[in-house]
């Protein structure tokens, strides 16, 4: 309004910022200083690595560094198990999440509890406690062996069982939690129109927590993709069957530390790409 | 819309139609809670409709609950059409999903993630899928036609690919209907169908249902808190106060004889209880016995009632020939469609229908303070 008898150029360059500063000065001073420092030095501390990464990048030698054989085959095995135990995730989580959302049994908290145990257990313990029930000599491996001849311990499966254990309680949780928002008067709405429990779930309850499901798939593919310590403990680190980016960019840094660097930006990259994309599909839907 | 000669009497065992004694207890929610309980016997044959009224936590919707399976019953038995569907003593309950059953919710329950038509076509492929004998190649395509059918009757063709967040109120409600009727039910149950709507709306929709529900030949039980609906939509009425039956009949019959004082507030009529000799009736008022003339004779306890509008209302003690003249205060207008319903407080208290031309007219405001004249020709006594 003021701004009008201004400059013309002085409305275009300065005026919002004039008008603004009064007004950010105030809501400024009024924030503690006890409250801006440290948040200031916590987004500091979690954006400079990243700038770092890019800083020290080896962008001339960069082609090279993607034209070594070990990149792709290791990113091509980190999608693909990723995406596997998202998958299993999903099948075995989405009815778990059902069960303790929607119904009453003794020992549900329990059971909560216990989901939820492979997400505070660093993943090398759950590596361990993997290799001794799977092992060749596990209590479940040794049956499998000598049933099916089905080892899983050093094999690519193997990535997809030690992913799968460290995201499914990320899924689980997210999907119990869209579950428990969701309206469960649409499931006895289909129920008077002659809907099972089940076709009620499938047909009713499970487009409406899509969103929900999408959250938690992301959030579980990408613990997958982060995966390291229960992979290399029960699955090892071959090239090529075993061999997830995580892993070669930690072998990469014992003798090639700018190898190591390339590698962790192609992880970076993919990873925000993916979120970026499946994001912008997401918030176009229904919420 | 039933005839009398061809239905069965609701007395009659095999009758069909439905014949329900529903019984939910529902423990207090804290220690000094009182607990609920609901203990109503329903009738109605095939064809009719039976409105349940009653005042918010009455038990009404816990009835209709029951009645769909959502909530199990305590005890009693609910038969419809002669197959019982559920019965806690003999441990006998059809599950929700194998009741014949359609319910228009309240807030109408449309599935958001399914257009207008496959929200109608639900109930049709459930119930035409594996498991129900029918054939499930092509059950989608018959559904969806025979759910584009319905969409049709209630007006809505238009809309078939509508999501349901994009339709109006009425629009949602009708489509609600369409779902809940399309599958054939042999009991329609309505939950408030009219509450979410604006008023003019109300009017349509309710002129809509009333002509769908003529045509629907099983029963249908209608909730409401709102007496026009019941008068306007159902054969019969059930009013429901604190879980129980308080009067069950004809509305008519339920206008013209209230039993309630909140049965005779939601008709519109004045209702007192008192003692007759002849034509005059003692009434216990607060400040005292109020004597009442009446038209009708009668002896010992009887209701006394009188529509608002037979009221007439003065500045100055007025020389009338009405037999019944108060002393009131104003203590309360509200406008009702072109009547002002007056509250007047004095001896007895009193609602009155004026015209806005009237109250202009005598110039009243909320503490004017009024003469009230009812004549006995006007009143009816009758035995309580």
């Amino acid at each position: 309004m003021t701004g009008r008898h201004l400059p013309a150029d002085d409305v275009i360059s300065s005026a919002p910022t004039r008008r603004g500063r009064p007004w950010r000065r105030r809501r400024a001073g009024a924030v503690p200083v006890a409250l801006l420092l440290p948040a200031v030095v916590g987004l500091a501390f979690l954006v400079l690595p990243l700038v770092g990464l890019l800083v020290r990048a080896p962008w001339s030698g960069m082609g090279s560094v993607l034209g070594d054989g070990t990149v792709w085959p290791a990113l091509r095995l980190s999608l693909i198990t990723a995406t596997a135990a998202t998958a299993v995730s999903l099948l075995l989580g989405v009815p778990m999440a059902w069960l303790l959302a929607r119904t009453e049994f003794p020992g549900r908290s329990l059971l909560r509890t216990l989901v939820t145990v492979p997400l505070v257990m660093p993943p090398v313990v759950g590596g361990v406690a993997l290799l001794l029930v799977f092992g060749r000599n596990g209590l479940v491996g040794r049956w499998l062996d000598s049933a099916f001849g089905i080892t899983l311990p050093f094999t690519t499966a193997g990535v997809v069982v030690a992913e799968a254990f460290v995201a499914m309680p990320f899924l689980v949780l997210s999907v119990e939690g869209a579950l428990r928002g969701a309206d469960s008067r649409y499931e006895e709405a289909a129920a008077t129109l002659g809907a099972s429990r089940f076709t009620a779930f499938r047909r009713v309850t499970l487009p409406l927590v899509a969103p929900g499901i999408a959250a938690g798939s992301v959030l579980a593919w990408a613990r997958a993709l982060g995966e390291f310590g229960a992979t290399i403990t029960f699955a090892g680190n071959f090239p090529g069957t075993t061999q997830t980016m995580p892993l070669a960019v930690y072998l990469a840094l014992q003798d090639d530390p700018a190898t190591a660097i390339a590698l962790s930006l192609v992880l970076l990259v993919v990873s925000v790409l993916v979120l970026v994309g499946l994001r912008g599909r997401w918030t176009g839907g229904p919420a | 819309m039933t005839d009398p000669d061809v239905a069965p009497t609701a007395a009659d065992a095999d009758a069909d139609g439905l014949d329900a004694h529903l019984v939910v207890a529902r423990p207090p929610r804290d220690a000094a809670g009182a607990g609920f309980r609901l203990d109503v016997t329903l009738r109605a044959r095939p064809g009719e409709v039976l409105a349940l009224l009653g005042p918010n936590g009455a038990g009404k919707t816990t009835a209709l609950r029951a009645l769909a399976g959502l909530t199990p019953l305590d005890a009693g038995r609910l038969t419809l059409d002669g197959r019982t569907l559920e019965e806690p003593a003999a441990r006998l309950r059809v599950p929700t999903e194998e009741r014949p059953v359609g319910v228009v919710f309240q807030d109408y329950l449309l599935f958001p993630h399914l257009s207008a038509l496959d929200n109608v076509a639900f109930g049709l492929r459930t119930r035409s899928g594996p498991g129900h004998g029918g054939p499930w190649r092509g059950a989608k395509t018959a559904a969806r036609a025979e759910a584009a059918a319905w969409l049709e009757r209630v007006g809505l063709a238009e809309h078939a690919a509508a999501r349901p967040r994009s339709l109006s109120g009425g629009q949602a409600q009708r489509v609600a209907l369409a779902r809940a009727l399309a599958p054939r039910p042999r009991l329609l149950l309505l939950d408030e169908p009219m509450a979410a709507l604006d008023a003019r709306t109300r009017l349509d929709v309710r002129t809509q249902l009333r002509r769908h529900l003529a045509e629907f030949d099983a029963v249908a039980v209608l909730v409401t808190h709102d007496p026009l609906d019941a008068m306007v939509l159902a054969d019969r009425i059930t009013v429901i106060e604190d879980g129980a039956v308080v009067q069950d009949g004809a509305p008519a019959e339920i206008a013209r004889h209230p039993r309630s004082d909140y049965i005779a507030r939601l008709v519109g009529l004045n209702l007192f209880r008192g003692t007759a000799d002849g034509h005059e009736v003692r009434v216990e008022a607060a400040s005292g016995p109020v004597a009442v003339t009446t038209a009708d004779s009668a002896d010992g306890a009887v209701f006394v009632a009188f529509p608002p509008s037979a009221v007439t209302v003065h500045r100055t003690r007025p020389d009338t020939s009405a037999r019944n003249l108060w002393r009131t205060v104003v203590a309360g207008m509200e406008l009702h469609g072109d009547q002002v319903r007056l509250d007047l407080v004095g001896e007895l208290r009193i609602t009155a229908d004026l015209t806005q031309g009237a109250v202009a007219e005598l110039g009243l405001a909320e503490g004017s303070e009024v003469w009230a004249a009812v004549k006995a020709t006007q009143t009816h006594a009758y035995q309580g």
